[in-house]
């Protein structure tokens, strides 16, 4: 059989189309298959949260036991420039916390006074979402969003994607900012990401994160939101709650008593 | 062909310094200066030594893994002990990083992995006294 060069450029260049109409109608089903509409992934079974009563809170302005047991349990470096400082539990005027939510009214016992703030565990982690080596995710068992050092090439996505400010980088070696050191916590390393993860390792003993423990007037509940008989639940149930720009749709896991 | 016995010496000099790894590992293991590692003092480690000698690195890789990813933080071990899949808990609670992890990682010339960049030496906090 001869075949002239023109039947040879026909042939050949029909072949390649019908390869890649074979892609597209392949690339077409997976994406059909693979979500289902209006399908999602599970939601974690548990979703612990935290509750923080700013009433009880302000009967003792000033104090900073919660953010200063956070620091010293998990070795979080105290660096003085405030560009490169390391926060997992801080506090910020009100302003800052809830800018939406103040008016020129409402009584400065309200809003004068500085608030604690944290990682949101938010039901949706923009985080989560951008960190290119899931280095960060969304633990299924209790809706924790929890980092995994290791994993961090320190590309600092995630802080961009954050509306919390609630990642720090290390921008310098965090153990020549320690003071002391807990030798029970791992430090981090020159590079990485660091936040709150709700104190996980005491989690896993069965204990609550350390700033539940610290707070003397036990202003800050933690449990789990989705059983209803948690004292978290019940608190929310009873009080009316803010959360950090849920217009968001992140959907943050700290809630704040006025 | 005048030049023949600069070709052989020259393909002698080549020969030595290519086998010359060979030589000086040889040289080190019969010199003695090979660390002798004390075995746990517990007596026994989480699985054979000969097993740990060769695969230490994937078992802590695994329980890396295993801990932070997957909150699966029990170990049974080939005995049916169970421990703590901890690097600074379980492994340095017998073995200590300078004696034994630091010492046969300069040995080997296997540069250190990078542990403790951010693990701390349980030993350099509160000085235990072996048994």
């Amino acid at each position: 059989m001869k075949i002239t060069r023109k039947e040879f450029l026909e042939l050949s260049g029909l072949s390649v189309l019908a390869a890649g109409a074979l892609h597209a109608v392949h690339a077409v089903k997976a994406e059909e298959t693979s979500h289902p509409a209006g399908a999602q992934a599970d939601p974690p079974k548990k979703q612990m949260a935290l509750a923080i009563d700013l009433r009880k809170c302000r009967q003792r302005l000033g104090c900073n036991l919660c953010s200063a047991a956070c620091n010293a349990a998990h070795n979080v470096p105290q660096f003085s420039d405030p560009r490169h400082q390391v926060k997992w539990i801080w506090s910020e005027p009100f302003a800052e916390v809830f800018p939406l939510d103040q008016n020129g009214y409402t009584r400065r016992n309200y809003t004068g006074s500085p608030l604690p703030i944290l990682c949101n565990h938010c039901d949706h982690p923009p985080c989560v979402e951008v960190c290119p080596t899931g280095a960060t995710w969304k633990r299924a068992e209790d809706g924790v969003v929890m980092m995994d050092w290791h994993r961090c090439i320190g590309c600092k996505y995630c802080i961009t994607a954050c509306p919390y400010d609630a990642r720090s980088f290390n921008f310098s070696d965090p153990r020549t900012a320690l003071q002391q050191v807990n030798p029970d916590f791992p430090t981090r390393t020159l590079g990485v990401v660091e936040k709150c993860d709700f104190c996980a390792e005491r989690l896993a003993k069965g204990e609550p994160p350390a700033c539940v423990e610290a707070c003397p007037e036990k202003a800050i509940v933690f449990g789990d939101v989705h059983d209803a008989s948690s004292e978290i639940s019940k608190a929310l149930e009873e009080s009316y709650s803010l959360r950090r720009k849920p217009e968001l749709g992140t959907g943050p896991n700290v809630f704040y008593f006025l | 062909m005048r030049e023949r016995w600069l070709i052989t010496l020259g393909y002698g000099v080549f020969v030595v310094f290519f086998t010359f790894p060979l030589w000086r590992a040889a040289a080190a293991r019969s010199s003695g200066s090979m660390p002798r590692l004390q075995s746990s003092p517990a007596g026994q480690c989480v699985a054979p030594v000969e097993q740990m000698r060769v695969a230490h690195m994937n078992m802590l890789f695994q329980w890396r893994e295993d801990a932070v990813r997957h909150n699966n933080l029990t170990f049974v071990a080939y005995n049916g002990k169970v421990y703590r899949k901890s690097l600074d808990g379980t492994c340095l609670s017998c073995h200590d990083k300078q004696q034994f992890c630091d010492r046969c990682h300069a040995y080997s010339g296997v540069s250190g992995p990078d542990c403790w960049n951010c693990h701390n030496d349980p030993r350099a906090f509160a000085p235990r006294v072996m048994p």
